[in-house]
């Protein structure tokens, strides 16, 4: 069986508490062993990880891939290797794509394109058909057909019957929903966060309320039924709270964050002078709520770190605001950013393991996805970290098709140095290498 | 007389005291121009301007067009409805194609906030913002300014007050950048709904009353009330509207003697304001158009920096 020898790297495991210089073997797809001083038969191929940290393969538990029918702009394969290059061993697709991922047939599609991308791809199913908030769609038989987790994402699920009902369908077969928080006769219209600068630039403004008022109203129903929820891309003090409180009556939520969230507020809609690329669903808060964000990050409220990577193709943002689409895409920027908060030492509190665990060992534990651990015995996939690494973000030279980042020009220190997935090298400083060549379509 | 040192201008948020005053200063020398009998000068002579209008305007557009041929500029007026944009072109390229054609200045209203920045940014012509969705509408700001000060002989210490849809009023905006900026101190007034959030961010004081507002006013100006607001349940009725926060001579009886009565037009007679009132002598409504066209002249002068005239 094929070998590969990871020596003398800073190995942190975010599932066991694992900090340490160490060696990595990995034989086939599976990690071997992790230990100081490993032997290794000879011949057997080697990284010198020195200066290097080894972590168990980052997983991102909320992207587009656009694919099927959105080809233009993003597709699995350029998406997974976007992935690759932004360190990402895995990541969990968003449904609303077009046929809406609400079917097994579609999942089965997405499944059999995946097994030929560079990175592990988790579907998610839809939550209702055709995302439109009406019915269920079928999540027993997408679960069974390789579905992680059920969401309307992109759309919020109005009306609190059905969302009482997915709920307790969802409990039945033990499915994990996430949620995207947003009541949409609040929201309707909403450009960017109502507040001074929505004011200031004449956009119509969405409140922070939308987005509580559905999560304090799912947290409700959660605490009546029971079940499991995920809330994606949380965006406010507000909600933080909530889930922080919900959290220490005990019940069963998980949140996730982006970089974008933790790093612009509102603000940049006025200083990037009205660029699209700062248009984001949920939007950019208030530096209150920015604040709160790496608070819920700090003290375990915010369990996870995506990107809620939205690839859109140029022709699509390179219009007048109110009619560019929402999103950022994110996959080869969000380590590298939050890589960079932890070496400015401008977070308190904040560390490498407690970052890692965020992009690892959570979002595996969430989606109940193996990996987010270098346990012997799980699978080969590892993101080698080089924290001083100087990067400048340049979407120019992105394996995304998209471009759409208010970072551009940013100049950031540390990146993924190597991707691993399954024992195979998909990444190696910033170049993709595909194992073989992919038929693409 | 210098010339503005800019390519465009989209809001007066981001233009000086001093700019706003050679504005101003300028605007007072083409209103001379405006009362000869023959009123044409050469200044613009083979310059090219493009009005390029995607939502219905009367007074803005025919401001423009006639300031372009006083001041004997080629231009071209397209409107949205008639322009490629249903069929489905984007506004880069339509700006693009006319671009080529020699169109040396861009004269645009567009019904999205920013929209005049976005245009900017992808052309080298200059651009004027003649409003853009509830953001700015610059060239109205300068012409209340112009007004204000024409009638009372400065803006420096007047209270101002606006009242009315402030929330949606891309003519709000201007008017406070442009007095806050000569120094002249802003109240609003309005049902809350029809404020922006954060009204802190203009550094201005809004009232529930409109009577507590105007008390001691140097110049009132009211909103135009669009009936879509109401639809979208902001206040309930027109009638309720007028009986709340109408200007009458009542209403405004707490404000100074000499109060200017001011109104960007078209009004809504019997709604934001009283007939009597925008009919009254204290009513500038109609000065402030004449002013417009003059304002917009001197605009095209300072930007296109036009040859001097004598």
């Amino acid at each position: 069986m094929k070998k590969l020898l990871i020596k003398s790297g800073r190995v942190i495991d975010p599932s066991r508490d694992y900090d340490q210089e160490a060696d990595l073997l990995l034989s086939g797809a599976k990690i071997e062993a992790v230990e100081k001083g490993l032997k290794a038969p000879a011949g057997t191929e080697t990284i010198d990880a020195a200066g290097l940290i080894v972590a168990p393969g980052l997983i991102d538990m909320h992207v587009h891939l656009r694919d099927p029918g959105f080809e233009y702009k993003e597709d699995i394969f350029s998406g997974a290797r976007a992935a690759a290059a932004g360190g990402f061993t895995a990541v969990a697709a968003m449904a609303n794509t077009k046929p809406v991922a609400d079917d097994l047939s579609v999942i089965g599609y997405v499944k059999e394109r995946a097994d030929r991308a560079a990175v592990r791809i988790y579907p998610c199913g839809a939550l209702t058909k055709g995302l439109e908030g009406q019915e269920l769609a079928e999540l027993g038989r997408m679960q069974m057909g390789g579905a992680v987790a059920f969401s309307d994402d992109g759309r919020p699920v109005a009306s609190a019957s059905l969302m009482r009902n997915a709920l307790q369908y969802a409990k039945g077969i033990d499915a994990l929903i996430i949620l995207h928080e947003e009541d949409p006769s609040l929201s309707a219209g909403g450009m960017m966060h109502e507040g001074v600068v929505s004011s200031l630039l004449g956009l119509r403004g969405t409140t922070a309320a939308a987005e509580e008022i559905m999560l304090a109203r799912d947290l409700l129903l959660l605490q009546y039924i029971g079940g499991r929820l995920h809330v994606a891309h949380l965006s406010t003090a507000g909600s933080v709270e909530m889930v922080r409180r919900a959290k220490a009556a005990g019940l069963n939520v998980t949140a996730e964050v982006t970089p974008h969230h933790l790093l612009l507020t509102d603000r940049a809609v006025k200083n990037l002078n009205y660029s699209t690329n700062t248009k984001v669903n949920p939007p950019l808060r208030s530096e209150l709520d920015r604040q709160a964000l790496w608070e819920g990050l700090l003290d375990g409220t915010i369990d996870a770190i995506a990107s809620d990577h939205a690839p859109h193709h140029s022709d699509d943002k390179d219009v007048e605001y109110d009619f560019a689409p929402f999103g950022i895409a994110g996959l080869e920027t969000t380590l590298s950013l939050m890589l960079n908060e932890l070496n400015a030492n401008r977070i308190k509190n904040l560390t490498l393991p407690l970052l890692l665990e965020k992009l690892t060992t959570a979002p595996a534990r969430i989606l109940r996805v193996n990996g987010g651990t270098l346990r012997p015995g799980s699978p080969a996939d590892l993101t080698l970290i080089d924290l001083k690494q100087k990067v400048s973000v340049n979407p120019d030279a992105w394996y995304s098709k998209a471009s759409n980042t208010p970072f551009t020009g940013y100049r950031l220190t540390g990146a993924a140095a190597y991707t691993i997935v399954g024992g195979e090298i998909v990444m190696k400083r910033g170049v993709v290498t595909e194992k073989e060549p992919l038929l693409h379509g | 007389m210098q010339a503005l040192r800019r390519k465009d201008i989209l809001g007066l948020e981001e233009i000086s005291a001093e700019e706003i005053t050679l504005i101003l200063e300028t605007t007072r020398s083409m209103r001379e121009i405006m009362l000869r009998k023959i009123k044409k000068v050469p200044t613009l002579r083979g310059r090219a301007i493009l009005n390029l209008f995607y939502e219905p305007s009367t007074r803005t557009k025919a401001s423009f067009e006639l300031a372009q041929k006083y001041m004997s500029a080629d231009s071209v007026s397209v409107a949205g409805a008639s322009s490629s944009l249903v069929k489905g072109e984007t506004l880069k390229d339509t700006v693009r194609n006319v671009e080529v054609m020699g169109v040396e200045c861009v004269i645009m209203r567009h019904p999205v906030s920013g929209s005049a920045h976005y245009l900017a940014r992808n052309i080298n012509a200059s651009v004027i913002n003649a409003g853009d969705g509830m953001h700015e509408h610059p060239t109205q700001g300068l012409l209340d300014l112009f007004t204000i000060l024409d009638k009372k002989g400065r803006l420096e210490g007047l209270k101002v007050v606006i009242v009315g849809d402030v929330r949606h009023s891309r003519v709000a905006r201007s008017n406070i950048w442009g007095l806050k900026k000569m120094g002249a101190y802003v109240a609003l007034a309005g049902p809350p709904t029809l404020m922006p959030p954060d009204l802190e961010a203009f550094g201005v004081r809004a009232y529930d009353r409109v009577e507590e507002a105007v008390e001691n006013a140097d110049v009132v100006m009211a909103l135009r009330l669009q009936k879509e607001r109401q639809d979208s349940g902001l206040f309930p009725s027109l009638r309720e509207y007028a009986e709340l926060y109408g200007l009458t001579e009542q209403r405004v009886a707490g404000a100074k003697e000499d109060l200017l009565i001011m109104h960007p037009g078209p009004i809504n007679r019997g709604v934001e304001i009283s007939s009597g009132l925008a009919d009254s002598p204290r009513s500038a409504v109609l000065d402030q158009v004449t002013g417009g066209v003059a304002v917009r002249m001197a605009l095209l002068y300072l930007l296109l920096g036009g040859i001097k005239e004598e």
